[in-house]
């Protein structure tokens, strides 16, 4: 079981949430919003991964 | 010890997502979305050794064998169904959740209708006349 995909966007999101605080708190609003779609898109792109293979598995699974 | 593990992962991963529910509830919807797929991968093998144990009984009580298969993928249409809707839900977006639910039940019916076919066939065979 593969539990440290789960840390790391746990991770991810809680480093995203702090360097935006940082970024806003230094009047970057721009950036921080940058940022956030960023790690959005970076998250989205596992997720994207993780949710083909889970596709994959249950195809071969249930002969769909 | 294999509900360990995944108690083990559903209280780490729920309290960091009470963490990053209030910073970022983008991140903590896709938090959500990967937790399920880890639990979903980690089950499937186990349904697989299930499926099989079911394939050898249907073919030692001389089942017809397509009647499982339809068995079979109405399972995976509603698992898969389940999947989405409880994560739409989690989301708060209910039209979304209620729109896969009426898919998959759609789908399920449109899988179903052969057996219901082949039901009424076996029943006119019976009737007299």
């Amino acid at each position: 079981m593969d539990i440290d995909i789960i840390f790391r966007i746990a991770g991810i999101g809680i480093l995203i949430s702090i360097l935006s605080i940082v970024l806003k708190q230094a009047k970057k609003e721009e950036q921080a919003e940058m940022l956030t779609l960023a790690g959005v898109v970076v998250v989205l792109i596992i997720v994207v991964q993780l949710m083909n293979e889970l596709f994959i598995v249950v195809r071969s699974v249930f002969n769909l | 010890m294999e509900i360990a593990q995944i108690v083990g992962i559903a209280l780490v991963t729920t309290m960091l997502l009470l963490i990053l529910r209030q910073e970022r509830p983008v991140m903590a919807l896709v938090l959500s979305i990967v937790f399920s797929v880890v639990i979903f991968t980690f089950l499937m093998g186990k349904i697989a050794s299930i499926i099989d144990v079911m394939e050898e009984l249907t073919q030692r009580a001389q089942i017809n064998y397509f009647f499982f298969g339809t068995l079979l993928k109405i399972l995976g249409v509603a698992y898969l169904g389940e999947f989405a809707i409880s994560i739409c839900q989690d989301a708060g977006e209910q039209a979304v959740a209620k729109k896969v639910e009426f898919a998959s039940k759609i789908i399920i019916a449109v899988l179903a209708l052969p057996i219901l076919v082949a039901i009424l066939e076996s029943l006119m065979e019976l009737l007299p006349g």
